[in-house]
């Protein structure tokens, strides 16, 4: 009897991690095109805290999960920087997360993200998912992954999801500038052709 | 087959330990051989961009593939590759082909592919594929896949599941399995 009892304890422990399990690898019940993104406080690299609601005069924004480990995201790194300096003044500036487990991950601690922000001289916040509450939420799986989000008076809606562009090994040879077509259409009150496109990246860490 | 996929989570739970494990682990990779360098060399890989890879996902020959989409640099990637090599072994003789797609950068083919083929010894087939325009081929490898690495296909004629996860080697024995029959 004791043992059917043990059993029965050991069955419950499993189901009940395999739910957290479950919290872990399923990331793809985020945000849908059109659904309303809740708003974060994230920690700056600076210390500083960033949420949306700080950005009063913004039209939007162009949330990048990335980070400093992957090679796709590393590759994307400068075309980030130069949708930051196009869009910013356009109402669309640049946020950047990084998802990772850092313990997972060493070489995206935070000291490690102020360190490669310097050398590349990200001009936009890079904030950390410490938690990692907030990539699950927008349903992020890789790196780099983008976010267009438009200010409505609903909220931030989600406008598009995916890739930067179609070419990630050489900016020149893009023909498809996924992102800045996005933003473009919205700016100019228009649809957006391709609302999500997909791309090779690294999984999350979680 | 309700605890096998709560075996299956708990495992993908512990794995997620070892994945941490083996990142520090993966850095000691590089301290090659001259010998190996040569060998490595002397590889001849299968480049292809993703029309000339289709062929592999359409075969009807009644023979059940795995193919396994990986890069060297893609921690969790390296880590379940010898579960895919030991499948490839032991189901070998069953019409089983495991073939491994390696999404690695073109220009890190000779200083990292070939090494790391060479190194690990791997026996499975290794492909590398090489189309920067993955929003026009993800989609037609699964609809489901988001595009994260590593990702498995397993069919066999018309019948296909699609894997967007790590495997251990009893989780991925497991999904072959109904395959065999």
């Amino acid at each position: 009897m004791k043992q059917i009892k043990n059993t029965i304890v050991a069955v419950a422990a499993v189901i009940l991690l395999s739910a957290f399990s479950f919290v872990n690898t399923e990331s793809n019940d985020g945000y849908e095109i059109g659904d309303v993104a809740s708003d974060f406080e994230l920690m700056n690299i600076d210390g500083d805290m960033v949420s949306l609601s700080d950005y009063r005069e913004a039209k939007g924004f162009i949330i990048t999960f990335t980070c400093n480990t992957c090679p796709y995201a590393v590759m994307y790194e400068d075309r980030i920087i130069e949708l930051n300096n196009k869009y910013t003044p356009k109402g669309y500036p640049v946020i950047a997360i990084m998802p990772n487990n850092t313990l997972a991950k060493p070489g995206d601690s935070f000291e490690a993200m102020q360190k490669r922000a310097k050398s590349k001289g990200f001009t936009f916040p890079y904030l950390i998912d410490k938690e990692q509450t907030v990539y699950p939420k927008f349903g992020a799986t890789r790196t780099p992954h983008i976010f267009v989000l438009q200010k409505t008076d609903k909220g931030n809606v989600v406008q598009y999801i995916g890739a930067i562009d179609d070419n990630y090994k050489d900016a020149s040879a893009v023909k498809t500038k996924y992102v800045e077509n996005a933003v473009d259409a919205l700016l100019e009150g228009k649809e957006i052709e391709q609302k999500e496109t997909k791309a090779i990246g690294c999984s999350i860490k979680s | 087959m309700r605890i096998y996929v709560v075996v299956a989570s708990v495992l993908m739970l512990f794995n997620c330990n070892n994945v941490r494990k083996e990142t520090v682990a993966s850095g000691k990779i590089g301290g090659l051989k001259s010998i190996d360098s040569e060998k490595a060399s002397s590889i001849e890989l299968e480049v292809y961009n993703f029309s000339e890879f289709e062929k592999f996902l359409t075969k009807r020959d009644d023979t059940i593939y795995v193919i396994n989409f990986w890069a060297t640099w893609c921690a969790p990637c390296v880590k379940e590759l010898p579960h895919f090599e030991k499948l490839n072994n032991e189901y070998g003789n069953k019409n089983v082909k495991v073939i491994l797609v390696s999404l690695d950068f073109p220009h890190l083919y000779e200083s990292k592919l070939k090494p790391f083929i060479v190194s690990h010894k791997i026996k499975s087939k290794v492909v590398a594929l090489d189309d920067p325009n993955m929003n026009s081929w993800i989609p037609k490898v699964d609809s489901k896949w988001s595009g994260s690495i590593p990702a498995t296909v397993i069919y066999k004629n018309n019948t296909k599941k699609f894997f967007e996860q790590s495997f251990t080697y009893d989780t991925l024995e497991n999904e072959l399995k109904p395959f065999l029959n």
